[in-house]
C-alpha cells in the first residue's frame, strides 16, 4: 500500500496487510494525533489496510501563537 | 469498531469518551458539544451577529461551518499575516469557503495596520514570531469587530489549544494569565468586544474529523513559523499523557475551569484606559500594538 504522510509531505510504500493501529505504531505516530484516511472514509484503529490501498496519515496538531485564531 | 449509537461502522474512536461514532452520529455529537458550550457560557444568541475569526485551518472553518448550520448570523474575519505562500493559500481557502456558503468575509491586512508583514515584524522587533503575531491578531480582531459593529468574536480554539495554554501558564505560574483563560471573556470596557471559544470542549482530532467529514477544504500545512513553538512542545507532552491515560487533557482543563480558576481571579479589577495613540483599550498609556508598530516604523527608517 501507499502511505501519504504530511508536514512534510512524503510517500512510503509498505507491504503486507495490517491494522491501522499497528501501521501507526510502525510509523511511531500516536493514534490520537492523526486522521487516517482512505478515499473518502476515516479509518479507526482496528481497520485493516494493505494491498492497493492509498492511505493518508494527516496530522491534526496546529500551534504557534496562543492567542491566535486557529 | 461499531458506532455507540447505531451499531454501524465507526469512523472515529473517542477514547476519552469510551465511544466510537459513525459519520452522522459523530457530526451530531460535535454539534451538541458546540451547542452546550455556547449555551453554558451564554456566548451569543441567534439574535446577534457573530464575527468568526478564520485562518483557513481546520478549527476555525469547522467552527464557522457549525455556526452557519445552526442558523447563527455570522461573518468571517481573515487576518492576512503576509506569511509568504502560506498566507496566500490560507486566504484562498477562506474565500472559497465563504463564497460556497454565501457568507461575508472581511479581510484585514496586518501589514497595513502594523507597518510590515509578520516575517518583517519579527526581524524588526526580535520578538518571537508567534508573540508578535498573537498580539497583532488579538488587537485587530477586537478593533475590526468594534468598527464593524460586532459585539462578539468567536475563535476556533479547541480543547488541545486550551490545555496546552493552561500547561504553559502553570509551568511558569503566570498568575495574571490564569484568570483570563476562559471559554468566554466578557466585555469589561465599551471598546472591548466579547471573545468566545465554542470549540473548547472538542479535541483537535475531533475538529479535524468534523472538517473532513463535512468536506471542508482547509489548509493542512502548518504555519512555517510554528515549528519549534513552545505550544507545540506542550501539546506533544500532553498527547503522550493522553495516550497513556485518555481524558487527561479534558480533566486538566475542566478541573481548572471548575475548581482552580476562581482562586486566581483578582479582587481588584484591572484598570483599563484608552491608548493615547490609537484609542484602543490598554492598561498603560500606549498599547502594546502601537509600541510594536512604532518599533517596525523605526526599523524601516
Amino acid at each position: 500500500m501507499k502511505v501519504i504522510l504530511r508536514n512534510p509531505r512524503k510517500e512510503v510504500e509498505i507491504s503486507g496487510k495490517r491494522r491501522v493501529k499497528d501501521l501507526l505504531a510502525d510509523l511511531d505516530i500516536l493514534p490520537g494525533t492523526v486522521l487516517v484516511i482512505r478515499g473518502n472514509e476515516l479509518l479507526t484503529g482496528d481497520a485493516v489496510v494493505g494491498g492497493d490501498d492509498v492511505v493518508e496519515v494527516r496530522p491534526v496538531m496546529s500551534g504557534g501563537s496562543n492567542e491566535g485564531i486557529r | 469498531m461499531k458506532c455507540r449509537k447505531c451499531g454501524g461502522a465507526a469512523a472515529l474512536e473517542l477514547r476519552r469518551h469510551n465511544a466510537a461514532f459513525c459519520p452522522p452520529h459523530f457530526l451530531e455529537f460535535f454539534r451538541k458539544q458546540v451547542a452546550e458550550a455556547v449555551h453554558k457560557h451564554r456566548m451569543f444568541t441567534h439574535d446577534e451577529s457573530v464575527m468568526v475569526a478564520v485562518s483557513g485551518g481546520k478549527d476555525s472553518l469547522a467552527l464557522w461551518d457549525v455556526l452557519i448550520e445552526d442558523g447563527y448570523q455570522t461573518a468571517g474575519l481573515y487576518l492576512d499575516l503576509g506569511i509568504f505562500d502560506y498566507s496566500q493559500e490560507s486566504k484562498a481557502k477562506c474565500e472559497a469557503f465563504a463564497a460556497a456558503r454565501g457568507q461575508k468575509l472581511v479581510i484585514e491586512r496586518v501589514a497595513e495596520a502594523v507597518g510590515a508583514p509578520i516575517p518583517e515584524v519579527q526581524k524588526a522587533t526580535r520578538r518571537p514570531t508567534c508573540s508578535a503575531c498573537g498580539l497583532s491578531k488579538r488587537y485587530l480582531m477586537n478593533r475590526t469587530a468594534l468598527e464593524r459593529g460586532y459585539g462578539v468574536v468567536a475563535t476556533g480554539h479547541n480543547l488541545d489549544d486550551e490545555a496546552a495554554t493552561l500547561f504553559g501558564s502553570v509551568m511558569h505560574w503566570q498568575t495574571d494569565a490564569l484568570p483570563r483563560q476562559s471559554p468566554a471573556l466578557a466585555s469589561t470596557h465599551p471598546k472591548l468586544v466579547r471573545r468566545v471559544k465554542p470549540l473548547y470542549r472538542l479535541s483537535e482530532l475531533e475538529t479535524a474529523a468534523y472538517a473532513f467529514l463535512r468536506g471542508i477544504d482547509y489548509i493542512v500545512e502548518e504555519c512555517p513559523f510554528a515549528k519549534g513553538a513552545t505550544s507545540i512542545a506542550h501539546k506533544e507532552l500532553l498527547n503522550r499523557l493522553e495516550e497513556a491515560s485518555p481524558g487527561s487533557k479534558h480533566n486538566f482543563l475542566f478541573g481548572f475551569l471548575e475548581k482552580a480558576r476562581p482562586a486566581f481571579e483578582r479582587i481588584e479589577p484591572v484598570v483599563l484606559q484608552e491608548c493615547s495613540s490609537c484609542g484602543q483599550v490598554t492598561t498603560g498609556a500606549v498599547c502594546a500594538f502601537c509600541k510594536l508598530a512604532d518599533q517596525v516604523k523605526r526599523h524601516r527608517s
